[in-house]
Protein backbone atom coordinates (compact mmCIF):
# COMPACT_ATOMS: atom_id res chain seq x y z
CA UNK A 1 0.00 0.00 0.00
CA UNK A 2 1.46 3.33 -0.99
CA UNK A 3 0.83 6.63 0.75
CA UNK A 4 -0.98 9.67 -0.63
CA UNK A 5 2.30 11.51 -1.09
CA UNK A 6 3.83 8.70 -3.15
CA UNK A 7 0.66 8.40 -5.23
CA UNK A 8 0.87 12.03 -6.30
CA UNK A 9 4.66 11.79 -6.82
CA UNK A 10 4.10 8.92 -9.23
CA UNK A 11 1.33 10.86 -10.99
CA UNK A 12 3.72 13.80 -11.36
CA UNK A 13 6.43 11.57 -12.83
CA UNK A 14 3.90 10.10 -15.27
CA UNK A 15 2.71 13.57 -16.31
CA UNK A 16 6.31 14.58 -16.96
CA UNK A 17 6.86 11.51 -19.16
CA UNK A 18 3.61 12.09 -21.07
CA UNK A 19 4.52 15.70 -21.70
CA UNK A 20 8.02 14.77 -22.85
CA UNK A 21 6.64 12.24 -25.32
CA UNK A 22 4.15 14.71 -26.80
CA UNK A 23 6.78 17.46 -26.91
CA UNK A 24 9.12 15.33 -29.01
CA UNK A 25 6.63 13.34 -31.07
CA UNK A 26 3.99 15.78 -32.29
CA UNK A 27 4.75 18.44 -34.88
CA UNK A 28 2.30 21.25 -34.08
CA UNK A 29 3.85 24.10 -32.10
CA UNK A 30 0.73 24.70 -30.02
CA UNK A 31 0.81 21.05 -28.97
CA UNK A 32 4.47 21.36 -28.02
CA UNK A 33 3.65 24.35 -25.80
CA UNK A 34 0.78 22.39 -24.26
CA UNK A 35 3.16 19.49 -23.64
CA UNK A 36 5.67 21.81 -21.97
CA UNK A 37 2.93 22.97 -19.62
CA UNK A 38 1.96 19.40 -18.76
CA UNK A 39 5.64 18.60 -18.05
CA UNK A 40 5.82 21.61 -15.76
CA UNK A 41 2.68 20.52 -13.95
CA UNK A 42 4.31 17.13 -13.40
CA UNK A 43 7.33 18.76 -11.78
CA UNK A 44 5.06 20.92 -9.61
CA UNK A 45 3.14 17.83 -8.54
CA UNK A 46 6.34 16.08 -7.43
CA UNK A 47 7.33 19.17 -5.41
CA UNK A 48 3.93 19.58 -3.77
CA UNK A 49 3.65 15.89 -2.94
CA UNK A 50 7.07 16.04 -1.25
CA UNK A 51 5.82 19.01 0.79
CA UNK A 52 2.77 17.03 1.96
CA UNK A 53 3.26 15.67 5.47
CA UNK A 54 0.00 13.88 6.12
CA UNK A 55 -3.50 15.15 6.85
CA UNK A 56 -2.77 16.14 10.44
CA UNK A 57 0.50 17.97 9.95
CA UNK A 58 1.03 21.33 8.25
CA UNK A 59 2.56 21.04 4.79
CA UNK A 60 6.02 22.43 4.05
CA UNK A 61 5.54 26.04 2.81
CA UNK A 62 8.84 26.32 0.93
CA UNK A 63 8.00 24.04 -2.02
CA UNK A 64 4.62 25.80 -2.18
CA UNK A 65 6.32 29.15 -2.64
CA UNK A 66 8.60 27.64 -5.29
CA UNK A 67 5.61 26.25 -7.18
CA UNK A 68 3.66 29.54 -7.08
CA UNK A 69 6.73 31.25 -8.55
CA UNK A 70 6.95 28.44 -11.08
CA UNK A 71 3.33 28.73 -12.18
CA UNK A 72 3.62 32.46 -12.87
CA UNK A 73 6.93 32.05 -14.70
CA UNK A 74 5.41 29.17 -16.72
CA UNK A 75 2.52 31.32 -17.92
CA UNK A 76 5.00 34.02 -18.98
CA UNK A 77 7.10 31.49 -20.86
CA UNK A 78 3.91 30.17 -22.46
CA UNK A 79 2.88 33.66 -23.55
CA UNK A 80 6.29 34.31 -25.08
CA UNK A 81 6.38 30.89 -26.76
CA UNK A 82 2.89 31.39 -28.21
CA UNK A 83 3.94 34.74 -29.63
CA UNK A 84 6.99 33.07 -31.18
CA UNK A 85 4.76 30.32 -32.62
CA UNK A 86 2.39 32.87 -34.19
CA UNK A 87 5.41 34.66 -35.65
CA UNK A 88 6.84 31.41 -37.05
CA UNK A 89 3.49 30.72 -38.67
CA UNK A 90 3.36 34.22 -40.15
CA UNK A 91 6.88 33.87 -41.59
CA UNK A 92 6.86 30.25 -42.81
CA UNK A 93 3.14 29.67 -43.40
CA UNK A 94 3.00 26.64 -41.14
CA UNK A 95 2.70 26.22 -37.40
CA UNK A 96 4.19 22.75 -37.55
CA UNK A 97 7.74 21.57 -37.32
CA UNK A 98 7.59 18.94 -40.03
CA UNK A 99 10.06 16.08 -39.87
CA UNK A 100 11.88 14.81 -42.97
CA UNK A 101 9.72 11.73 -42.98
CA UNK A 102 6.50 13.69 -43.37
CA UNK A 103 7.74 16.41 -45.70
CA UNK B 1 2.09 4.53 6.48
CA UNK B 2 -1.06 6.32 5.46
CA UNK B 3 -3.79 4.50 3.66
CA UNK B 4 -4.61 5.80 0.23
CA UNK B 5 -7.98 7.47 0.09
CA UNK B 6 -10.10 6.34 -2.85
CA UNK B 7 -10.88 9.94 -3.69
CA UNK B 8 -7.20 10.58 -4.37
CA UNK B 9 -6.86 7.49 -6.54
CA UNK B 10 -9.91 8.46 -8.61
CA UNK B 11 -8.71 12.04 -8.93
CA UNK B 12 -5.25 10.96 -10.09
CA UNK B 13 -6.72 8.56 -12.66
CA UNK B 14 -9.10 11.18 -14.11
CA UNK B 15 -6.29 13.72 -14.10
CA UNK B 16 -3.89 11.47 -15.98
CA UNK B 17 -6.54 10.45 -18.54
CA UNK B 18 -7.48 14.10 -19.06
CA UNK B 19 -3.83 15.07 -19.53
CA UNK B 20 -3.16 12.21 -21.92
CA UNK B 21 -6.22 13.08 -24.03
CA UNK B 22 -5.18 16.75 -24.08
CA UNK B 23 -1.82 15.69 -25.46
CA UNK B 24 -2.98 13.14 -28.02
CA UNK B 25 -6.35 14.25 -29.41
CA UNK B 26 -5.88 15.40 -33.03
CA UNK B 27 -8.17 18.41 -32.82
CA UNK B 28 -6.30 21.25 -31.16
CA UNK B 29 -9.36 23.14 -29.95
CA UNK B 30 -10.45 20.00 -28.13
CA UNK B 31 -6.92 19.62 -26.78
CA UNK B 32 -6.98 23.14 -25.32
CA UNK B 33 -10.39 22.53 -23.73
CA UNK B 34 -9.10 19.32 -22.17
CA UNK B 35 -6.03 21.16 -20.95
CA UNK B 36 -8.22 23.72 -19.15
CA UNK B 37 -10.16 20.90 -17.49
CA UNK B 38 -6.84 19.26 -16.62
CA UNK B 39 -5.65 22.48 -14.96
CA UNK B 40 -8.79 22.66 -12.80
CA UNK B 41 -8.36 19.02 -11.75
CA UNK B 42 -4.75 19.77 -10.83
CA UNK B 43 -5.99 22.66 -8.68
CA UNK B 44 -8.23 20.14 -6.91
CA UNK B 45 -5.17 17.92 -6.36
CA UNK B 46 -3.33 20.86 -4.76
CA UNK B 47 -6.21 21.30 -2.33
CA UNK B 48 -5.97 17.61 -1.47
CA UNK B 49 -2.26 18.05 -0.81
CA UNK B 50 -2.93 20.94 1.60
CA UNK B 51 -1.64 23.63 -0.72
CA UNK B 52 -4.54 26.11 -1.02
CA UNK B 53 -2.22 28.98 -2.07
CA UNK B 54 -0.96 26.95 -5.00
CA UNK B 55 -4.50 25.83 -5.84
CA UNK B 56 -5.63 29.46 -6.14
CA UNK B 57 -2.69 30.34 -8.37
CA UNK B 58 -3.18 27.23 -10.51
CA UNK B 59 -6.91 27.76 -11.02
CA UNK B 60 -6.48 31.41 -11.96
CA UNK B 61 -3.17 31.38 -13.83
CA UNK B 62 -2.34 27.81 -14.78
CA UNK B 63 -5.78 26.95 -16.04
CA UNK B 64 -7.69 30.19 -16.70
CA UNK B 65 -5.13 32.55 -18.16
CA UNK B 66 -3.08 29.87 -19.93
CA UNK B 67 -6.34 28.62 -21.45
CA UNK B 68 -7.23 32.12 -22.62
CA UNK B 69 -3.75 32.53 -24.11
CA UNK B 70 -3.94 29.20 -25.93
CA UNK B 71 -7.45 29.88 -27.27
CA UNK B 72 -6.57 33.34 -28.55
CA UNK B 73 -3.43 31.98 -30.23
CA UNK B 74 -5.35 29.13 -31.80
CA UNK B 75 -7.91 31.49 -33.29
CA UNK B 76 -5.14 33.84 -34.48
CA UNK B 77 -3.40 30.91 -36.18
CA UNK B 78 -6.62 29.78 -37.84
CA UNK B 79 -7.32 33.31 -39.05
CA UNK B 80 -3.81 33.57 -40.48
CA UNK B 81 -3.98 30.27 -42.35
CA UNK B 82 -7.46 31.04 -43.64
CA UNK B 83 -6.16 34.31 -45.04
CA UNK B 84 -3.18 32.54 -46.57
CA UNK B 85 -5.44 29.92 -48.12
CA UNK B 86 -7.77 32.41 -49.74
CA UNK B 87 -4.78 34.40 -51.02
CA UNK B 88 -3.29 31.28 -52.57
CA UNK B 89 -6.60 30.38 -54.17
CA UNK B 90 -6.87 33.86 -55.65
CA UNK B 91 -3.33 33.55 -56.98
CA UNK B 92 -4.10 30.21 -58.59
CA UNK B 93 -7.20 31.69 -60.14
CA UNK B 94 -5.30 34.62 -61.64
CA UNK B 95 -2.49 32.44 -63.07
CA UNK B 96 -5.14 30.20 -64.60
CA UNK B 97 -6.84 33.17 -66.18
CA UNK B 98 -3.51 34.39 -67.57
CA UNK B 99 -2.86 30.92 -68.95
CA UNK B 100 -6.28 30.79 -70.56
CA UNK B 101 -5.78 34.23 -72.06
CA UNK B 102 -2.28 33.53 -73.34
CA UNK C 1 -11.88 13.12 -44.95
CA UNK C 2 -12.53 16.38 -46.78
CA UNK C 3 -13.36 17.96 -43.45
CA UNK C 4 -10.21 16.59 -41.88
CA UNK C 5 -8.04 17.99 -44.66
CA UNK C 6 -9.69 21.34 -44.28
CA UNK C 7 -9.08 21.28 -40.54
CA UNK C 8 -5.45 20.44 -41.10
CA UNK C 9 -5.14 23.30 -43.51
CA UNK C 10 -6.64 25.61 -40.89
CA UNK C 11 -3.97 24.45 -38.44
CA UNK C 12 -6.72 23.12 -36.18
CA UNK C 13 -5.73 19.50 -36.50
CA UNK C 14 -2.50 17.85 -35.56
CA UNK C 15 -1.12 14.61 -36.87
CA UNK C 16 -1.12 12.24 -33.89
CA UNK C 17 -0.88 8.87 -35.58
CA UNK C 18 1.38 6.39 -33.86
CA UNK C 19 4.24 5.97 -36.33
CA UNK C 20 7.33 3.85 -35.83
CA UNK C 21 9.58 6.69 -34.76
CA UNK C 22 6.93 7.90 -32.32
CA UNK C 23 6.73 4.42 -30.84
CA UNK C 24 10.47 4.66 -30.19
CA UNK C 25 10.01 8.03 -28.46
CA UNK C 26 7.16 6.55 -26.42
CA UNK C 27 9.36 3.62 -25.39
CA UNK C 28 12.17 5.95 -24.32
CA UNK C 29 9.75 8.15 -22.38
CA UNK C 30 8.36 5.06 -20.66
CA UNK C 31 11.87 3.99 -19.68
CA UNK C 32 12.50 7.46 -18.23
CA UNK C 33 9.21 7.33 -16.30
CA UNK C 34 10.11 3.88 -14.92
CA UNK C 35 13.49 5.15 -13.73
CA UNK C 36 12.03 8.27 -12.16
CA UNK C 37 9.23 6.27 -10.52
CA UNK C 38 11.78 3.91 -8.99
CA UNK C 39 13.63 6.94 -7.63
CA UNK C 40 10.37 8.43 -6.32
CA UNK C 41 9.41 5.27 -4.44
CA UNK C 42 12.82 4.97 -2.78
CA UNK C 43 12.89 8.67 -1.90
CA UNK C 44 14.02 9.02 1.73
CA UNK C 45 11.45 10.28 4.21
CA UNK C 46 13.80 11.93 6.69
CA UNK C 47 15.63 14.57 4.70
CA UNK C 48 16.44 17.93 6.28
CA UNK C 49 13.30 20.00 5.96
CA UNK C 50 13.33 23.78 6.19
CA UNK C 51 9.68 23.86 7.28
CA UNK C 52 10.33 24.02 11.06
CA UNK C 53 12.74 26.92 10.52
CA UNK C 54 10.24 28.74 8.32
CA UNK C 55 7.38 28.24 10.78
CA UNK C 56 9.48 29.20 13.81
CA UNK C 57 10.55 32.51 12.26
CA UNK C 58 6.97 33.35 11.30
CA UNK C 59 6.39 35.85 14.18
CA UNK C 60 9.36 37.90 12.97
CA UNK C 61 8.32 37.85 9.30
CA UNK C 62 5.42 40.29 9.66
CA UNK C 63 2.81 37.93 8.16
CA UNK C 64 1.01 34.82 9.34
CA UNK C 65 0.75 32.93 6.06
CA UNK C 66 3.99 30.92 5.78
CA UNK C 67 3.86 30.87 1.97
CA UNK C 68 3.69 34.68 1.80
CA UNK C 69 6.52 34.82 4.35
CA UNK C 70 8.69 32.60 2.16
CA UNK C 71 7.83 34.49 -1.02
CA UNK C 72 8.18 38.05 0.22
CA UNK C 73 10.46 37.80 3.20
CA UNK C 74 12.81 34.80 3.41
CA UNK C 75 13.22 34.37 -0.31
CA UNK C 76 12.68 37.96 -1.41
CA UNK C 77 15.43 37.64 -4.01
CA UNK C 78 13.56 34.92 -5.86
CA UNK C 79 10.42 36.97 -6.06
CA UNK C 80 12.35 40.07 -7.12
CA UNK C 81 13.93 38.11 -9.96
CA UNK C 82 10.56 36.59 -10.83
CA UNK C 83 9.05 40.04 -11.27
CA UNK C 84 12.01 40.84 -13.53
CA UNK C 85 11.26 37.69 -15.56
CA UNK C 86 7.66 38.90 -16.01
CA UNK C 87 8.91 42.24 -17.29
CA UNK C 88 11.36 40.52 -19.65
CA UNK C 89 8.58 38.30 -21.02
CA UNK C 90 6.47 41.30 -21.99
CA UNK C 91 9.50 43.07 -23.50
CA UNK C 92 10.16 39.91 -25.49
CA UNK C 93 6.58 39.72 -26.73
CA UNK C 94 6.62 43.37 -27.77
CA UNK C 95 9.93 42.82 -29.57
CA UNK C 96 8.69 39.80 -31.52
CA UNK C 97 5.08 40.53 -32.41
CA UNK C 98 4.28 43.53 -34.58
CA UNK C 99 0.53 43.47 -33.96
CA UNK C 100 -1.89 42.33 -31.26
CA UNK C 101 -2.82 38.69 -31.40
CA UNK C 102 -6.48 39.28 -30.67
CA UNK C 103 -8.98 41.12 -32.77
CA UNK C 104 -10.46 44.15 -31.13
CA UNK C 105 -14.06 44.07 -32.18
CA UNK C 106 -17.02 45.61 -30.43
CA UNK C 107 -19.22 42.73 -29.30
CA UNK C 108 -22.44 42.19 -31.23
CA UNK C 109 -24.48 42.01 -28.09
CA UNK C 110 -24.83 44.68 -25.41
CA UNK C 111 -25.17 41.96 -22.78
CA UNK C 112 -21.46 41.16 -22.75
CA UNK C 113 -20.32 44.78 -22.44
CA UNK C 114 -22.82 45.55 -19.67
CA UNK C 115 -22.01 42.36 -17.82
CA UNK C 116 -18.29 43.02 -18.00
CA UNK C 117 -18.81 46.63 -16.89
CA UNK C 118 -20.61 45.35 -13.81
CA UNK C 119 -18.13 42.56 -13.19
CA UNK C 120 -14.88 44.51 -13.52
CA UNK C 121 -15.15 46.67 -10.38
CA UNK C 122 -16.15 43.58 -8.41
CA UNK C 123 -13.10 41.71 -9.65
CA UNK C 124 -10.87 44.64 -8.71
CA UNK C 125 -12.24 44.45 -5.17
CA UNK C 126 -11.66 40.69 -5.09
CA UNK C 127 -8.06 41.21 -6.21
CA UNK C 128 -7.45 43.75 -3.46
CA UNK C 129 -9.11 41.49 -0.92
CA UNK C 130 -6.91 38.57 -1.96
CA UNK C 131 -3.83 40.72 -1.56
CA UNK C 132 -4.88 41.81 1.94
CA UNK C 133 -5.91 38.28 2.87
CA UNK C 134 -2.56 36.91 1.67
CA UNK C 135 -0.87 38.13 4.84
CA UNK C 136 -2.72 35.65 7.04
CA UNK C 137 -4.67 33.23 4.85
CA UNK C 138 -4.17 31.60 1.45
CA UNK C 139 -3.90 34.35 -1.14
CA UNK C 140 -1.39 37.05 -1.95
CA UNK C 141 0.09 39.17 -4.70
CA UNK C 142 0.23 36.43 -7.32
CA UNK C 143 -3.35 35.31 -6.87
CA UNK C 144 -4.56 38.91 -6.76
CA UNK C 145 -2.44 39.69 -9.80
CA UNK C 146 -4.00 36.74 -11.62
CA UNK C 147 -7.48 38.13 -10.91
CA UNK C 148 -6.34 41.52 -12.21
CA UNK C 149 -4.99 39.73 -15.28
CA UNK C 150 -8.45 38.25 -15.71
CA UNK C 151 -9.87 41.78 -15.49
CA UNK C 152 -7.53 42.79 -18.31
CA UNK C 153 -8.49 39.79 -20.44
CA UNK C 154 -12.22 40.49 -20.03
CA UNK C 155 -11.57 44.14 -20.70
CA UNK C 156 -9.80 43.37 -23.95
CA UNK C 157 -12.32 40.73 -24.98
CA UNK C 158 -15.34 42.96 -24.45
CA UNK C 159 -13.54 46.14 -25.62
CA UNK C 160 -14.89 48.21 -22.77
CA UNK C 161 -12.33 50.87 -23.44
CA UNK C 162 -8.96 50.77 -25.12
CA UNK C 163 -6.04 53.13 -24.97
CA UNK C 164 -5.31 54.75 -28.33
CA UNK C 165 -2.48 53.30 -30.37
CA UNK C 166 1.05 53.19 -29.11
CA UNK C 167 2.31 52.17 -25.75
CA UNK C 168 1.10 54.76 -23.31
CA UNK C 169 3.39 55.87 -20.54
CA UNK C 170 1.05 54.77 -17.78
CA UNK C 171 1.04 51.24 -19.17
CA UNK C 172 4.84 51.08 -19.00
CA UNK C 173 4.63 52.51 -15.51
CA UNK C 174 2.16 49.82 -14.50
CA UNK C 175 4.33 47.05 -15.97
CA UNK C 176 7.46 48.32 -14.26
CA UNK C 177 5.89 49.21 -10.89
CA UNK C 178 6.61 45.82 -9.29
CA UNK C 179 10.29 45.81 -10.19
CA UNK C 180 10.61 49.48 -9.21
CA UNK C 181 9.02 48.98 -5.77
CA UNK C 182 11.12 45.89 -5.13
CA UNK C 183 14.39 47.54 -6.14
CA UNK C 184 13.62 50.71 -4.17
CA UNK C 185 12.82 48.62 -1.07
CA UNK C 186 15.95 46.51 -1.54
CA UNK C 187 18.31 49.46 -2.04
CA UNK C 188 16.63 51.51 0.70
CA UNK C 189 17.03 48.68 3.19
CA UNK C 190 20.61 48.19 2.03
CA UNK C 191 21.38 51.76 3.14
CA UNK C 192 19.24 51.68 6.27
CA UNK C 193 20.08 48.23 7.61
CA UNK C 194 23.14 47.19 5.65
CA UNK C 195 21.43 44.16 4.14
CA UNK C 196 19.55 43.68 0.89
CA UNK C 197 15.85 42.92 1.50
CA UNK C 198 16.19 42.33 5.23
CA UNK C 199 13.13 43.95 6.75
CA UNK C 200 13.00 45.29 10.29
CA UNK C 201 10.47 43.00 12.06
CA UNK C 202 8.27 45.89 13.25
CA UNK C 203 7.77 47.41 9.80
CA UNK C 204 7.93 44.11 7.91
CA UNK C 205 4.20 43.95 7.23
CA UNK C 206 4.09 47.48 5.82
CA UNK C 207 7.07 46.85 3.54
CA UNK C 208 5.64 43.54 2.38
CA UNK C 209 2.24 45.06 1.65
CA UNK C 210 3.74 47.97 -0.32
CA UNK C 211 5.90 45.65 -2.41
CA UNK C 212 3.02 43.21 -2.86
CA UNK C 213 0.54 45.80 -4.06
CA UNK C 214 2.99 47.22 -6.61
CA UNK C 215 3.86 43.67 -7.72
CA UNK C 216 0.16 42.77 -7.97
CA UNK C 217 -0.57 45.59 -10.41
CA UNK C 218 2.50 44.69 -12.46
CA UNK C 219 1.59 41.00 -12.57
CA UNK C 220 -1.98 41.81 -13.58
CA UNK C 221 -0.88 44.21 -16.31
CA UNK C 222 1.75 41.75 -17.58
CA UNK C 223 -0.69 38.85 -17.77
CA UNK C 224 -3.27 41.01 -19.58
CA UNK C 225 -0.64 42.28 -22.05
CA UNK C 226 0.55 38.70 -22.66
CA UNK C 227 -3.03 37.87 -23.64
CA UNK C 228 -3.29 40.85 -25.97
CA UNK C 229 0.06 39.91 -27.50
CA UNK C 230 2.03 42.45 -29.49
CA UNK C 231 1.09 46.08 -29.24
CA UNK C 232 1.07 48.27 -32.33
CA UNK C 233 3.90 50.74 -32.48
CA UNK C 234 2.91 54.36 -32.51
CA UNK C 235 3.78 55.02 -36.14
CA UNK C 236 2.20 51.79 -37.41
CA UNK C 237 -1.08 52.29 -35.63
CA UNK C 238 -3.07 54.50 -37.89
Amino acid sequence: MIGTSTLYTLAGVLLFGMGLYALIAYPHLLRKILAMNVMGTGVFMVLISIAYQGPTQRADPIPHALVITGIVVAVCATGLALTLATRIQALTGSARLETDEEA
Amino acid sequence: MMVVVWFDVTLVIILLVCGWLALTTPNLLRAVMLFIAFGLLVALAWVRLQAPDVALAEAAVGSGLTGALLLSTLSAMQRASQKRRSRMEAMQQSTKEEYDAG
Amino acid sequence: MQDRDFNRALQADDDTRLTQSRLLVLALATALVAGLAAAAITFPDDFGRLAPLALDSLPRSGVLNPVTAVLLNYRGYDTLLEVVVLLLAIVGVWAIAPTPRIWFKTPDTPVLATFVRLLLPLMMVVAGYMLWLGADEPGGAFQGGAVLGGVGVLWAAAVVWLPRAGRPFWLRLLLGAGVAAFVIAAVGLLFLRGNLLQYPPEQAKTVILVIESAAMFSIGATLAMLFIGGYPRREEAK
